[in-house]
């Protein structure tokens, strides 16, 4: 395993959006370091910039300053093929109405590999059913895509995105949508694809709780700052209270969660 | 590996109606061929009677021919859209593809008097009324593009393609007011549908163009499946999105502004097929989904085209009656019939 090698990282990046031919910053002077075999959370209020900090880090666009390096080399200078041998996603919504079964919809993830008319070979095939096994989604290989269930859907798109075989996933708030019992199978998954697989793994949330619990890093987006920590010096830092703009709404760090005055 | 044999048999099927239905549209008629006569003819050989020989010649078979190019461009067209605009009502006469080929033709036909005789002429060309028509299809297909863009729901841009529709309707009205009886004539008959009466010269250049745009549309079939994830699944993937939309558009505005130049504007093949081809083969690769719209459009259209003559009169209907029959009734049983799979 390549573990502690660094995959991501992001040098002095501003980030923000332009609207009607004018800079918006979001944030700046962010500097973050994703390494293989661990899995971040991003934390940040509703609109703090969560979204824009995931497309910026994925490529989508471009840092208004500094630069977003994936395995040393600028991400903006991949082509979009071999940006889809380093880097996979995993989206929140919902998926156009199609006929794809599961097995079908896995398949896609090895396209960045398949010739022209995307034959499948034997390697891609082991692919899809290592990625199938490992996500515990194999025996819902022949069913619809539609047929199953939402926790089992996300499953099957973080297969997709293993049978990509990209070093990095980035995943938009993969639990929204599930109860508690799915959220957290979800996030093990994660945790066991990072530490047993090696992968670097990125998600956004709004399960604080959670993340801290699951997560080796996390990085807290609040009004001022950006940081990167372990969830035990994030707790310590007591960054969480600067998290909501509301002063009735206090962590409590001894729970670790959050408890509303 | 179940799908797999329900492929071939359906292939198997398919590939031998379509050869059946092939000689059947040449055989059936106002007069009736035997088949033995039709395999003779097509075949170099010659027909017992020499009428025979020269209807085969120079009617059924262009007719059969054009017929079978219809009915492939058509619903290739209207999967290459389904897949794009992610929607399953979409079809080059929904979105207003067809009403943009005839603005361009009736820009040709009927404005032609206001325009200097020389160029009059070449514009009633052949090739005049293809590029009009082409034209037509692809400026629609562009600004309907244009407006996807902005508009993320995909009930907005249906929407759209019938206020394109009563649109270009609307200016074809306007300009029979500046046109001869005569003009208006010729433009009615082509608005009806017709998929005879094509001089041989036209088909070799109707195949071409249907062949580019079939070659085209196989460019785009691993795209097109990476494309039934969204487009940002697709872009993450690699898929080069402006390129493919862009190849996308070009063939389908090619399929269909040539076909609507040549046999009118045709209703309903391109929404219909690709429906019936999914529930037919049951699944989305576009790889299958492709050679399975191809035949089941080619299949589709041949019959519609017996159906047009009625057997034993010299009646022929307009072809565009007759898709429209069939397939209104097809739309309305498959919106019925909703599943999760093709409409939610």
């Amino acid at each position: 395993m390549t573990t502690g090698k660094t995959i991501l990282q992001a040098n002095t990046i501003s980030i923000g959006y332009t609207a009607k031919k004018e800079n918006r910053t979001v944030a700046s002077s962010i500097n973050l370091i994703f390494k293989a075999g661990t899995l971040t959370a991003v934390i940040g209020a509703n609109g703090i910039g969560k979204s824009t900090l995931l497309r910026t880090l994925t490529g989508i666009q471009k840092p208004i300053e500094g630069s977003v390096m994936l395995n040393d080399k600028n991400i903006s200078s991949y082509t979009s093929a071999n940006l889809a041998q380093h880097l996979s996603i995993v989206l929140t919504e919902s998926l156009p109405p199609s006929n794809l079964t599961v097995y079908e919809l896995v398949a896609l993830g090895r396209q960045p590999y398949t010739n022209w008319v995307g034959n499948l070979t034997t390697e891609d095939r082991s692919k899809i059913n290592e990625a199938l096994q490992l996500t515990q989604t194999d025996h819902l290989s022949g069913k619809k895509h539609f047929e199953i269930s939402d926790g089992q859907l996300q499953k099957v798109l973080i297969a997709r995105a293993l049978a990509q075989d990209t070093p990095l996933i980035v995943l938009d708030e993969p639990t929204t949508h599930l109860d508690l019992q799915h959220k957290v199978s979800l996030l093990r998954l994660l945790k066991k694809l990072a530490t047993e697989q090696g992968k670097c793994i990125l998600y956004s949330t709004h399960d604080l709780d959670l993340a801290l619990q699951l997560s080796n890093e996390l990085i807290v987006m609040t009004q001022d700052t950006v940081t990167q920590n372990t969830p035990q010096q994030c707790i310590e830092s007591k960054i969480f209270d600067r998290l909501f703009s509301d002063d009735g709404i206090i962590f409590d760090p001894v729970k670790g969660s959050f408890t509303i005055r | 590996m179940q799908n797999n044999r329900l492929h071939i048999t359906l292939f198997t099927l398919l590939g031998i109606a379509l050869i059946v239905l092939f000689l059947a549209n040449i055989s059936l008629g106002a007069v009736k061929i035997p088949l033995y006569d039709v395999l003779q003819s097509i075949t170099g050989g010659e027909a017992s009677k020499t009428s025979w020989h020269y209807i085969i010649l120079n009617y059924r078979l262009p007719k059969a021919i054009t017929a079978l190019l219809a009915g492939i461009g058509l619903s290739i067209g209207g999967l290459l859209m389904q897949t794009l605009f992610r929607n399953p009502l979409a079809g080059p006469d929904v979105l207003g593809l067809n009403s943009g080929a005839s603005l361009g033709v009736a820009f040709v036909i009927l404005a032609s008097g206001i325009l200097p005789a020389v160029l009059a002429g070449v514009f009633l060309s052949a090739y005049g009324i293809v590029l009009a028509s082409v034209a037509g299809s692809f400026i629609v297909l562009l600004a309907i593009l244009a407006v996807a863009q902005r508009l993320r729901d995909t009930m907005a841009i249906l929407i759209i393609g019938l206020m394109f529709t009563s649109f270009t309707g609307a200016i074809v009205g306007v300009l029979t007011y500046f046109s001869t009886a005569e003009q208006l004539q010729k433009y009615t008959f082509w608005a009806l549908g017709s998929l005879g009466n094509l001089p041989w010269n036209n088909i070799v250049l109707l195949t071409y163009v249907v062949l580019a745009g079939l070659l085209m549309a196989a460019v785009t079939l691993k795209p097109l499946d990476a494309l039934l994830l969204g487009e940002r699944y697709a872009k993450s993937m690699g898929i080069n999105f402006k390129r493919t939309r862009f190849i996308i558009i070009l063939a389908t505005s090619l399929l269909t502004g040539c076909i609507t130049a040549f046999a009118g504007p045709i209703a309903f093949v391109g929404l219909v097929v690709p429906h019936m081809a999914k529930l037919l083969f049951k699944t989305s690769s576009h790889k299958i989904l492709f050679w399975a719209t191809l035949l089941i459009g080619a299949v589709l259209m041949l019959l519609c085209d017996i159906f047009t003559q009625l057997p034993g009169s010299s009646f022929i209907l307009p072809i565009n009656a007759i898709t429209s029959i069939i397939g209104a009734p097809v739309v309305i049983a498959l919106l019925l019939n909703k599943r999760k799979g093709i409409f939610n």
